[in-house]
């Protein structure tokens, strides 16, 4: 049975289809293409040049979802790529080898230029030099987003992705686009990306109420969608997130639980936040394990791995750059320890969560390693159960069905045990709605 | 505590090994403790300015984990299976007391591991001074260089707090100046062991090397001005092997039998990446300048060695491997890379492809650092070795 589709979803796979239309014919109409990343990504900025945006790791998500991923995979280690390393790469990798067919059938164009945005995420560096070899015509622009090591954004690490995007970055775009850099368009482009943001935050803070009217995980991977990706800055992105709010604000006021693959989840019996990423090779059959169970997800820190909007922070027009630099290093992965942990636990309290899970990704260090001690440290804090499952991104060696239910089994006993000890409500914030 | 002047090369290398061994770094404990404003600051691979911290009177330690010479018991509470082995054996150690004497650690940004294991520290040792030493990826003075230079005015600043002391520049310049010292000895002692491999092992060449993570420059640069001398006394008869670069090594070490296994399967090793900090400016800085930050700064954008860790930019990896292996007159290139290490493993299949195109042979395998059993490395080893000098 497919997802139930909604209006919202019609118009983002829309939004989608003609994307990798213009995908397929950007040669023919001479639009320039640029490869980057999710994280940090510089959409607004592209979209001034009139270039279009292709990201490899939305590529490699869709393989693994369409199932294409384990052979890409094999392609790629048998190219030489270790077992180890991420399998975002190798499926990528693996896909360009046969063809770079994208996930409407439609051949991806190549990249006219890699824009390396190395944002949280060492492997980003990596994944083009690697690709740089594959594609020796294009030109590669490094943007460094330094992490934020000490928990602040520090003014110097503004300056210097400032630095980097008006001498750099902005004049590669300007001599390949055959375009002069036009301020106002970015910020009138910026300016949309800030009511797409408030209009998400609306969206993921509707999981207060109970039942949470969204599934912040599964549901989550689609709500944001178009915000991650080739839309942010574009009006289709904000249209597409007033529609969704609306639906969202029907199912509040009609108490309806998240929509599932099998219909509405009637009855909520755990509310849930997660950190780490989905696994995408088996994700119907692993939200199923989910919503059998009554377990919806209120809050997850994956759903920020693109932008961190929770704590006001918004696209403006008022300093461009300075504006893209501030977002770059305020995404998820950017963030250190303690402020993971710090917004896992505004999570938890704000969404009024009975526990935390912990999905382990094999490909991915960036989340992954330091995962055991923020659950250690949440637990201790907020007395709360938690969970830990291990599965990949898009490698299927690595999700196995019964080792995840086992582990599941054994933390949803834990959570009933629990019921009676839940976080104590003094520690909770006010405004959770019933 | 007046090391470092040997009468037979043996001597030395048993000193070395003493150093290697202890697992407690006793000699830090030590310098630490003839002056109240010294202090000690661990910090992992690659590569940190140590100039910095001896400008602080502090001795910057490598932390390379444990090897194979500890279990590990808390450790791999903190770390997935999938993920390297040295975090665990560092973090093993912080625990055990082991690193005690240290006021602080610095992480340099060479992978998404070592980037979040500073975060661990700051969770679990609130005590210390914890520092995740950001790099540039951008290579202009004005854009890039602007941004080391506060990364590495702040550590400057944060250092002067833990002991109360300013990095004036005399004394900047004075360290840079022992360093230069350092590096010129150990090229110079590089290039004698890389024309002369039979002459000291790779093994013992490694532990020289490792004594340098530990010592003050001040007793490193006696220790191996000792040894350079001493090896260049030894008489051996050369023995058919290949001659092999090895490279991935850079961050969590193989275990020093992994090195033996190499040689003793027929293949010495003339150049390597192992505890590559060390060697990773190529020239010297210049020491007489009234801005030796800057100088710092100019040197890590200009003359740092190439590696994974790096954008390689307009400066392809693979090319420069190539290079490597023509400038040691090599036989091939061994890729030696730890398990789940990113950097290494994804440089991989890129510098294979360029050395490919350079009619350069190579073979590959993955260790971590407590591997015990290398028959298997042996063979392979052994095997490439026969190939080459059988077919090549």
């Amino acid at each position: 049975m497919g997802v139930q589709k909604e209006t919202s979803m019609i118009k983002q796979k829309q939004m989608l289809a003609e994307h990798f239309m213009e995908l397929a014919t950007a040669k023919e109409s001479g639009k320039k293409v640029v490869y980057t990343f999710v994280p940090g990504n510089l959409s607004e900025l592209i979209y001034t040049f009139d270039m279009l945006p292709v990201y490899p790791e939305i590529n490699s998500l869709q393989s693994g979802m369409r199932k294409k991923s384990g052979d890409y995979i094999r392609d790629a280690e048998d190219m030489g790529y270790s077992e180890d390393v991420c399998s975002y790469v190798k499926c990528d990798i693996g896909m360009m080898l046969q063809g770079n067919i994208g996930p409407t059938g439609q051949k991806l164009p190549d990249p006219d230029l890699l824009l390396l945005s190395y944002t949280g995420c060492f492997v980003f560096m990596k994944w083009f030099e690697n690709l740089k070899q594959f594609y020796p015509n294009s030109e590669i622009a490094m943007l460094h987003i330094p992490y934020q090591e000490a928990g602040i954004i520090e003014p110097y690490a503004v300056q210097y992705i400032k630095d980097q995007l008006e001498r750099e970055v902005i004049p590669k775009m300007e001599k390949l686009s055959g375009k002069t850099f036009n301020e106002a368009k970015l910020k009138r482009k910026l300016e949309l990306s800030a009511q797409a943001e408030d209009l998400l935050i609306d969206v993921f803070d509707s999981a207060r109420h109970r039942p949470s009217p969204i599934d912040a995980y599964f549901g989550g991977v689609y709500y944001i969608g178009p915000i991650f990706t080739a839309f942010r800055g574009s009006q289709d992105c904000v249209d597409y997130y007033q529609e969704l709010k609306k639906e969202v604000d029907y199912r509040v006021r009609h108490k309806l639980g998240p929509v599932t693959p099998d219909g509405v989840l009637t009855q909520e019996k755990a509310r849930l936040v997660v950190e780490g990423p989905p696994n995408w090779t088996h994700f119907r059959n692993f939200w199923k394990i989910f919503y059998d169970l009554g377990a919806v997800f209120v809050g997850s820190t994956y759903t920020r791995v693109g932008g961190v909007y929770d704590e006001g922070f918004r696209h403006s027009p008022d300093d461009p750059l300075g504006s893209l630099a501030t977002y770059c290093l305020g995404c998820y992965t950017n963030r250190n320890l303690p402020q993971r942990i710090d917004l896992l636990e505004s999570f938890i309290t704000k969404y009024h969560a009975d526990g935390l899970l912990v999905n382990s990704i094999k490909s991915c260090n960036s989340f992954s390693a330091g995962q055991l001690v923020m659950m250690r440290e949440l637990e201790q804090k907020l007395g709360i159960p938690v969970g830990f499952i291990e599965t990949d991104l898009v490698d299927p060696r690595y999700y196995s069905y019964s080792n995840i239910k086992n582990r599941l089994d054994s933390f949803f006993q834990m959570l009933e045990q629990r019921q009676s000890v839940r976080i104590s409500d003094e520690i909770l914030s006010d405004d959770v709605l019933a | 505590m007046n090391p470092l002047l040997f009468n037979n090369f043996n001597a030395g290398i048993d000193f070395a090994t003493g150093l290697f061994n202890d697992l407690t770094l006793g000699y830090a404990t030590q310098w630490k403790s003839h002056h109240p404003e010294r202090r000690t600051i661990g910090y992992m691979p690659i590569y940190i300015p140590r100039e910095i911290f001896h400008s602080h009177h502090m001795l910057p330690v490598g932390l390379f984990g444990a090897g194979d010479r500890i279990p590990v018991v808390r450790g791999d509470a903190f770390f997935q299976s999938y993920i390297c082995h040295i975090p665990r054996t560092v973090i093993e150690c912080a625990l055990n007391g082991s690193y005690n004497h240290f006021d602080g650690y610095i992480f340099p940004a060479i992978c998404d591991v070592i980037r979040n294991l500073s975060g661990i520290f700051r969770i679990n040792f609130k005590d210390k001074y914890i520092k995740y030493l950001d790099f540039p990826q951008n290579f202009s003075p004005d854009i890039g260089g602007n941004f080391y230079r506060t990364e590495l005015e702040n550590l400057s600043g944060d250092l002067g707090k833990l002991n109360g002391t300013d990095s004036k520049v005399e004394s900047l310049n004075a360290a840079i100046t022992l360093y230069n010292i350092n590096r010129r000895l150990l090229r110079e002692l590089d290039g004698f062991r890389s024309e002369n491999p039979h002459l000291v092992s790779a093994a013992e060449y490694y532990l020289i090397r490792r004594a340098g993570s530990t010592l003050s420059v001040e007793d490193d640069n006696r220790f191996l001005q000792s040894m350079t001398d001493l090896a260049r006394s030894i008489k051996k008869e050369p023995e058919d092997k290949i001659r092999v670069v090895v490279s991935g090594a850079f961050c969590e070490q193989p275990p020093l039998g992994l090195i033996k296994t190499i040689e003793n399967a027929g293949c010495y090793i003339v150049d390597d990446d192992f505890q590559l900090g060390q060697k990773w400016l190529t020239r010297d800085i210049p020491d007489d300048t009234d801005d030796p930050m800057g100088a710092l700064v100019d040197a890590y954008l200009n003359d740092s060695i190439h590696s994974s860790a790096v954008f390689e930019g307009t400066r392809p990896k693979g090319e420069l491997l190539a290079k490597q292996v023509k400038d040691r007159q090599a036989d091939g290139v061994i890729f030696c890379a730890p398990s789940f290490c990113d950097p290494a493993l994804l440089d991989r299949p890129l510098l294979e492809n360029a050395i490919d195109k350079h009619h350069i042979r190579h073979s590959g395998f993955q260790y971590h650092e407590n591997l015990g059993q290398f028959h298997v490395i042996k063979e392979q080893a052994g095997t490439f070795a026969d190939m080459i000098k059988l077919w090549e």
